[in-house]
């Protein structure tokens, strides 16, 4: 349990939180790189979900990406990514990382978009929606749960695989990990452990709390039950 | 001499091992003994956490069923679990180890952190598995005689083994990719070979370990599919 008590003591010396090793910095990049893969993954993800939801094809590929994604490993994609031209760059980080963001949103987007209910859907056309209104009234607010479940499950993946991107090349908090290993500095390796195992939880949590109050159907359901007065009033103006 | 020199020569330039070429035959001939150990310890590793995965999976799926108190504590933790990185967990495990072990560079260490991950699949899917018997079929089960644990051996569990392998499949297929991590501590398999190709820049060497990781992850759901057929007869005399 040494180790685990050297871990604290390396947590605790301020000479570790300043610098370009420092844990804040490593913070930093790896909030970039995750902040930065999750939101070109979804760019590239949510409406190709949503298109492919919205005329109900390609549901093979947008199931089976999340099973080819679940297959590969990681960090045989990064190395793969970091030995071609573009490797010396932060961009093959990237790219590895958005590979694996875009598998679960676009799955859970899609069925997501594919259980709204037929009714509605059809109601929606009997009272004249075109397909633009249908998606963005109808579709979309019901998809919504789905999707940010999507997001998630991305958001926490990347930060995974950012920490292993640091086995490669990247920096991020892996490094402190990655670089205690390669010393043999165990202490350290254990502490960037503690700290990245903090992060992903933290990042979880933030992501569900956002999913919750992003969720348009639990606004609607507590309008409607509970708050009816009030938006009666906001709408009325009085 | 001068009759050796330009063979020599030309067996250099034409050979893919000095051209660092993605695809090199001679790579794998060359050092299928170490292929093969890489490849030995990454299916030894996954076979072993998916034994003990699937054994402590049952169990404590078991004990969320007869005390449902504790069932959504042990979905919640499993849950918290998988949230963590696995270079992280692994390093993590690897202080625990020592202390109990002795020594954390051991592929224990590797084994210990995958069936962790494998829990949340797996006990989500088992449950799931127990509890869809159908109500009538469970009461027709109990009106003939059957006790609990009659009744979880011979009607719950036979219901519940296509949801269960389906989860099976799915940890399976996650823990062959997972397992290359496990060089953070020594013992990732064909993991280990990807990074002693990424140090030296020897490009066949990642290559042909990638691909037989996939292969292998595919293999694995592709002989799991197959146990399924062969545990569950009647839904192929159904279909």
């Amino acid at each position: 349990m040494d180790v685990l008590i050297d871990a604290f003591g390396w947590l605790a010396d301020g000479e570790n939180w300043r610098g370009p090793n420092g844990v804040p910095t490593r913070l930093l990049e790896h909030v970039e790189l995750t902040v930065a893969s999750v939101v070109i993954a979804c760019l590239i993800a949510i409406p190709l979900a949503l298109w492919l939801g919205h005329i109900g094809k390609g549901g093979t590929l947008a199931i089976n990406v999340s099973n080819v994604g679940r297959a590969v490993p990681t960090f045989a994609v990064l190395v793969l990514l970091f030995l071609t031209p573009l490797g010396l760059s932060v961009w093959s980080t990237i790219i590895a990382l958005i590979l694996f963001a875009i598998p679960p949103i676009l799955t859970n987007t899609y069925v997501g978009m594919r259980e709204v209910d037929r009714d509605a859907v059809d109601a929606a056309r009997g009272m004249g929606m075109d397909g633009m209104q249908l998606l963005r009234k109808v579709e979309l607010p019901l998809a919504a749960p789905l999707l940010m479940n999507g997001v998630r499950l991305a958001a926490v993946q990347v930060v995974a695989t950012a920490t292993i991107a640091a086995l490669v090349a990247a920096g991020g908090l892996g490094r402190i990990i990655t670089s205690g290993f390669g010393r043999q500095d165990y202490p350290q390796m254990v502490a960037g452990a503690m700290l990245v195992a903090a992060l992903a939880l933290i990042v979880e949590g933030l992501m569900e709390w956002l999913q919750h109050r992003l969720d348009p159907m639990r606004r609607a359901r507590r309008i409607r039950v509970r708050r009816a007065p009030d938006v009666i009033e906001a709408v009325t103006g009085s | 001499m001068a009759l050796f020199g330009p063979s020599h020569a030309a067996t250099l330039a034409d050979n893919c091992l000095v051209r660092n070429e993605w695809i090199c035959p001679e790579y794998v001939r060359s050092r299928q003994d170490e292929i093969l150990s890489a490849l030995g310890e990454h299916v030894w590793i996954t076979v072993a956490s998916m034994v003990v995965g699937t054994l402590v999976a049952f169990g404590l799926a078991l004990v969320a069923r007869r005390w449902r108190r504790l069932e959504g504590w042990i979905l919640g933790s499993s849950t918290v679990l998988y949230t963590i990185p696995s270079l992280a967990l692994f390093s993590l495990l690897y202080p625990l180890m020592l202390s109990f072990t002795g020594s954390g560079l051991t592929s224990t260490t590797v084994i210990v952190g995958l069936v962790l991950y494998s829990l949340t699949i797996l006990v989500r899917g088992i449950l799931t598995g127990l509890d869809s018997a159908p109500a009538d079929v469970r009461d027709a089960a109990v009106g003939m005689g059957y006790g609990r644990g009659r009744l979880l051996w011979r009607v719950e569990l036979p219901l519940a083994l296509p949801t269960i392998f389906a989860s099976l499949r799915v940890a399976a297929v996650s823990t062959v990719a997972l397992t290359t991590v496990g060089l953070v501590v020594g013992h990732g398999g064909l993991g280990n070979l990807i990074f002693q190709g990424l140090r030296s820049n020897f490009k066949p060497e990642v290559l042909t370990a990638s691909v037989l990781c996939v292969v292998l992850a595919l293999v694995a759901d592709v002989v799991l599919l197959g146990l399924q057929r062969m545990a569950t007869p009647w839904r192929r005399r159904a279909a």
